[in-house]
């Protein structure tokens, strides 16, 4: 088996309108890495993860995924392969849970998308045969971002992207679903954002901090509590008790 | 064979007009077209028509009727276009409201000028006069010509503004009408209100007005026992009643020309104010009182061909509504069939038409809200002024209404169309992209599905439109359950007006039920 395609971005600029929401940022997530990309709204995170996609193009800059460009790749065949969980799950409502699991297999043309679908809420801990025939609308907010996850990761990628998956959730739903992250994408590339420093310190590899568009500082969860670069990670630390109180 | 012309002069002018190629006999005429005869949607129009019909029958001329159209511009329209042979029209409104002249000279005068310039400009043809003016008749309850001292139009113009005037939309706008009356009484009334035609005499009797504007044949002047104040000033034009005709039906069809000619100078005001009282008051068939006229003017002979039209009967006004919509249930039926057709015929294609187009402006959004916007325009344009457009066109009956009615559709699928798309779920539509789904995919398997209650609702929308405005398409000899409608309210019957809409508000109630059932079926489930 290859091992999963590590990403990069060198030098990427990204405007919307007057706002720069991206100024000329550079970062690699290694193969298999779990980087955690942290910050306050606006400070240009989900804009960041969502290059690798290709759901925002870059106004200049490079993206790589696999040491191959984004911008010459197909965008569809792109985000097939890459998993992906938005904010707030992003479930088609009209959809019944085990076809919104199936929905990458099938768009890929997987013989038999639901077996695949199926396999993925096992993978989730949701028992297909209770939960496969229920609309979104009838299940609680984890279980929501339950399927959501399945449905990333349906297609078996090697590159899963998580953009605040856990949000919305209450902190014991959240601890639970968090335990069972590190499990389900351990051996893959991922990219998480999330505004919660607990979050990031416990999953990731690696902790990107990001201010108005910029990289702060980026090291191991263990470095970044250590010698924080500028005072503005110290402070986004201290927010968090992650320092101090030890 | 031809019921005896009344003077040897009308027949030479008939024939003088029919081509110089006549055939030498003229049973050989060729009629491989029936003679279409229509009428204006008001009762003497209708019997003039119909004793037009029965008359070229009667002599083997095979006749397609059309009543009930529209109005002055729509009946004429139709005629310019040879959707139609002949009509019953009136001197006095071809020269103010067709011609847009002053009026002014004598009857002759004005007949003379009509014939000149209609034969000139659109070739059609003005027969000799039937016998009868009916021009305006401004008309006040017998109480309040005593109560006011009120004799003729000037003593109306000292009291005028104590009074409120009931008067027809035409009355109101023509220059014959309300603004030259003005000019000329010097009359302004405390208010004035728009009546059609049917319902002006019951408010008249019901005080709910002072003042209207009827026909001087009228039944109803003497059935109310009404007060027709006098024309002092010699104000309203001569209004002759004549056979407004195309100058093809001559060469078409010369017999037919010389027959309704040949009715010259037989009707006169008191056998027509009889005969119209007779249909619009007593509610006899309008075949039997047509009949009737056609023998007291010695246009037919008691023998002579026992006339059994094809035309539906305005049945004598007995028995309940129950027992006349049941009476009439076989035709009731095929209208509804028609109805049905202009309706949904029409929202069919505004569907196939605003859908599409709904989702290529989506797309684009450049100038989409221009484009609905214009599109939009067209609800407004009034739906009569709308069909009076299609007529130099398109002609009359099934198709204008049909054009129109697709165009009154098209603004609410539009609509909706391009706001349920452009505003489905955007969380869903975001992650649907996000995972690989083509812009068509993303379409046919998001935005669609989601967006389908809102398109529905413009679809039940429109449905719900077209088959209340549908009824107005009998103004356009298209038919459907506009046609009682139409009908009944030219012969002032309730009865029959409520068994065209009845059947048109239980048609609108059961489609747009029909309708909730598909949206139901469409919609996203799971919401």
């Amino acid at each position: 088996m290859t091992p999963p395609d590590s990403l990069e971005v060198r030098g990427v600029i990204k405007r919307f309108g007057d706002v720069l929401a991206l100024d000329r940022v550079s970062l690699r997530v290694g193969s298999g890495e779990t980087v955690a990309l942290v910050g306050e709204s606006g400070s240009g995170k989900t804009t960041l993860l969502r290059l690798f996609n290709r759901t925002v193009v870059p106004d200049s800059g490079e993206v790589a995924i696999g040491g191959r460009m984004v911008g010459g790749l197909d965008p569809v065949q792109l985000r097939r392969r890459t998993g992906f969980v938005q904010q707030e799950g992003g479930l088609l409502p009209h959809w019944t849970v085990l076809r919104n699991a199936s929905t990458v297999p099938w768009l890929l043309g997987t013989p038999d998308p639901e077996e695949r679908g199926r396999t993925a809420l096992v993978r989730v801990g949701l028992a297909p045969e209770r939960f496969g025939h229920r609309w979104p609308r009838e299940l609680s907010g984890g279980q929501r971002q339950r399927v959501a996850l399945a449905r990333a990761l349906a297609a078996d990628p090697d590159v899963v992207l998580l953009d605040e998956p856990f949000g919305a959730l209450d902190a014991i739903t959240r601890a639970d679903l968090q335990d069972g992250l590190r499990d389900l994408v351990g051996p893959l590339t991922v990219v998480l954002v999330t505004h919660d420093l607990h979050e990031a310190f416990l999953l990731a590899d690696r902790v990107a901090v990001l201010r108005r568009g910029r990289v702060e500082q980026m090291a191991t969860p263990e470095k970044l509590a250590a010698a924080p670069d500028t005072a503005y990670v110290a402070r986004l630390l201290e927010r968090s008790r992650l320092v101090g109180e030890k | 064979m031809i019921g005896r012309p009344s003077s040897p002069g009308v027949l030479a002018l008939a024939l003088a007009l029919a081509p110089a190629s006549l055939p030498p006999r003229p049973q050989v005429a060729i009629q491989a077209e029936p003679v279409v005869v229509a009428s204006k949607p008001f009762g003497e129009s209708y019997l003039l028509a119909e004793m037009f019909s029965q008359l070229l029958e009667a002599h083997g001329i095979e006749v397609d009727r059309r009543p009930g159209l529209g109005a002055t511009e729509l009946a004429f329209q139709a005629l310019r276009n040879g959707e139609v042979d002949a009509y019953p029209e009136y001197t006095g409104t071809g020269l103010l409201a067709i011609l847009g002249e002053e009026p002014s000279g004598s009857a002759t005068e004005v007949f003379l000028r009509v014939s000149e310039v209609f034969a000139e400009r659109w070739d059609l043809l003005w027969l000799p006069p039937l016998g009868f003016e009916n021009t305006y008749a401004v008309a006040v309850r017998p109480e309040t010509a005593e109560r006011l001292e009120l004799e003729t139009l000037s003593d109306l113009a000292r009291v005028s503004g104590e009074l409120t005037a009931g008067f027809s939309p035409d009355f109101i706008g023509r220059s014959d009408g309300l603004p030259g009356l003005e000019s000329a009484y010097g009359v302004r009334f405390r208010e004035v209100r728009s009546l059609l035609q049917a319902v002006k005499y019951q408010a008249l009797d019901a005080g709910q007005v002072d003042v209207i504007d009827g026909y001087s044949t009228d039944g109803a002047i003497d059935r109310y026992g009404l007060v027709v104040l006098q024309d002092d000033r010699a104000f309203f034009p001569p209004y002759d009643a004549a056979p407004l005709v195309s100058a093809n039906l001559g060469r078409r069809n010369p017999r037919a020309l010389v027959l309704l000619a040949s009715m010259g100078g037989r009707l006169d005001v008191r056998t027509m104010r009889d005969l119209n009282r007779r249909l619009e008051v007593d509610g006899e068939p309008i075949a039997r009182v047509a009949r009737d006229g056609l023998l007291a003017a010695g246009l037919l002979t008691d023998g002579e061909n026992r006339v059994g039209t094809g035309q539906p009967a305005a049945s004598a006004r007995a028995g309940t509504l129950v027992e006349y919509l049941w009476g009439e249930r076989s035709r009731l039926l095929a209208l509804t069939g028609r109805h049905l057709l202009l309706a949904g015929g029409s929202l069919m294609a505004a569907i196939l038409v605003a859908l599409p187009l709904g989702l290529v402006l989506e797309r684009v959004r450049r100038g989409a809200e221009g484009v609905i916007r214009a599109v939009g325009l067209l609800q407004t344009v009034p739906s009569i002024a709308l069909l009076a457009f299609m007529i130099p066109v398109l002609g009359i009956g099934v198709v204008p209404a049909m054009v129109a009615l697709f165009l009154y559709s098209l603004f609410p699928i539009l609509r909706n169309t391009y706001t349920g798309v452009r505003d489905a779920d955007p969380v869903a539509v975001d992650a649907s992209r996000a995972l690989g789904m083509t812009p068509l995919q993303v379409l046919r398997h998001v935005r669609l599905p989601l967006a389908a209650p809102v398109i529905m609702a413009g679809v039940r929308t429109a449905a719900v439109i077209n088959i209340g405005t549908a009824t107005l398409a009998a103004f356009i000899g298209a038919g459907g359950l506009g046609d009682p409608i139409v009908s009944g309210l030219a012969l002032s019957d309730v009865r029959m007006i409520l068994s065209g809409a009845i059947p048109a508000a239980a048609l609108a109630l059961v489609v747009d039920l029909g309708l909730n059932l598909v949206e139901r079926r469409l919609a996203p489930r799971g919401r």
